[in-house]
């Protein structure tokens, strides 16, 4: 128990810098990074409370794609990020005096809800259910009640998923004026007479191009 | 020493207030303000797995598959408006897009 709840200070201590350190941070690059290292120990909260299967789903959908994808465009980008910094020591207070309000009442009000709240907590995490036999997995959990109850949201995820691919291919898509592709269509249609033009040149003139 | 709902929920809120506060500085700078709303998605995620782990119930993993979905989706449109206000622009100041206010 005593190792459970020192892994779990580490690892919120660990979640908490890390996402002061995205939103302070001098170079958007190390913003990123430190996202990264926020979602890694928030994916070991998770393995914490016995939710293994969306820990490893943190892991490989944001670290290994929507962490990637920032990387990238921060690092195409060539814009001067020191100038966009400005205004930070200005808000800083006000947003300070706001964070610190809103963290103490959320606080203040899930503690509430977690100690004195109606709902009838366990005494430990039990990640797969509390009506499920004792021997499935967390992944079999969830794939039980995924696959039955929620199939329609399923499809829709997928639905989003896939307009939000369209989306970004059609936003980013850009078509250069003057790059010369092959028409195939336009080979095929090509006919002599198309192709050649019949001149008959002055002497000593030439053809104009 | 044991750790129960009410430590998770705390490290929740933490969380979401720091990705407010992250909105609210740097409120030029949309990268990072994409990446606060995410850090925002990361504190729901984990409240709605607290809750899920300590009432026994899989529902709450599930909608926190739901916001991971939808948070991927989020990221990578708002990314490529990025790219596309980039090239027409030369530069990605908040301030400066204004040219849909009428």
């Amino acid at each position: 128990m005593a190792l459970q709840a020192i892994a779990f200070y580490l690892m919120a201590a660990t979640t908490i810098l890390a996402g002061i350190a995205v939103v302070s941070s001098r170079n958007p690059v190390h913003s990123v990074l430190f996202l990264i290292a926020a979602f890694i120990s928030a994916a070991g909260l998770f393995v914490l409370l016995g939710a293994e299967f969306l820990a490893m789903l943190l892991v490989i959908v944001y670290v290994g794609a929507v962490a990637v994808l920032f990387l990238f465009v921060v690092m195409m980008l060539d814009v001067d990020f020191a100038a966009l910094r400005q205004g930070f020591a200005k808000y800083m207070p006000l947003g300070g005096l706001i964070a610190l309000g809103l963290a103490v009442e959320m606080i203040v009000v899930s503690t509430t809800v977690a100690t004195k709240g109606a709902a009838r907590l366990s005494e430990t995490p039990m990640a797969q259910g509390a009506g499920a036999p004792a021997n499935i997995s967390n992944a079999e959990a969830i794939g039980r009640v995924l696959y039955t109850h929620y199939v329609y949201f399923f499809q829709a995820a997928g639905m989003v998923l896939l307009v939000a691919m369209i989306g970004a291919i059609v936003l980013t898509l850009r078509h250069k004026p003057g790059v010369k592709r092959q028409v195939i269509m336009d080979q095929m249609l090509r006919t002599p007479r198309a192709g050649m033009r019949m001149v008959s040149p002055k002497p000593g003139e030439g053809i104009d191009a | 020493m044991t750790i129960g709902l009410a430590h998770y929920l705390a490290v929740a809120a933490i969380l979401f207030t720091i990705g407010v506060f992250g909105i609210f500085v740097n409120r030029k700078n949309i990268i990072i303000i994409l990446m606060s709303i995410e850090l925002i998605l990361l504190a729901v995620n984990i409240n709605l797995v607290a809750f899920s782990a300590y009432l026994g119930n899989v529902t709450g993993q599930i909608f926190a598959m739901f916001v991971l979905t939808v948070a991927a989706a989020e990221a990578a449109v708002g990314l490529a408006i990025l790219v596309a206000f980039f090239r027409n622009r030369g530069d990605i100041a908040v301030d400066d897009a204004s040219m849909m206010k009428g």
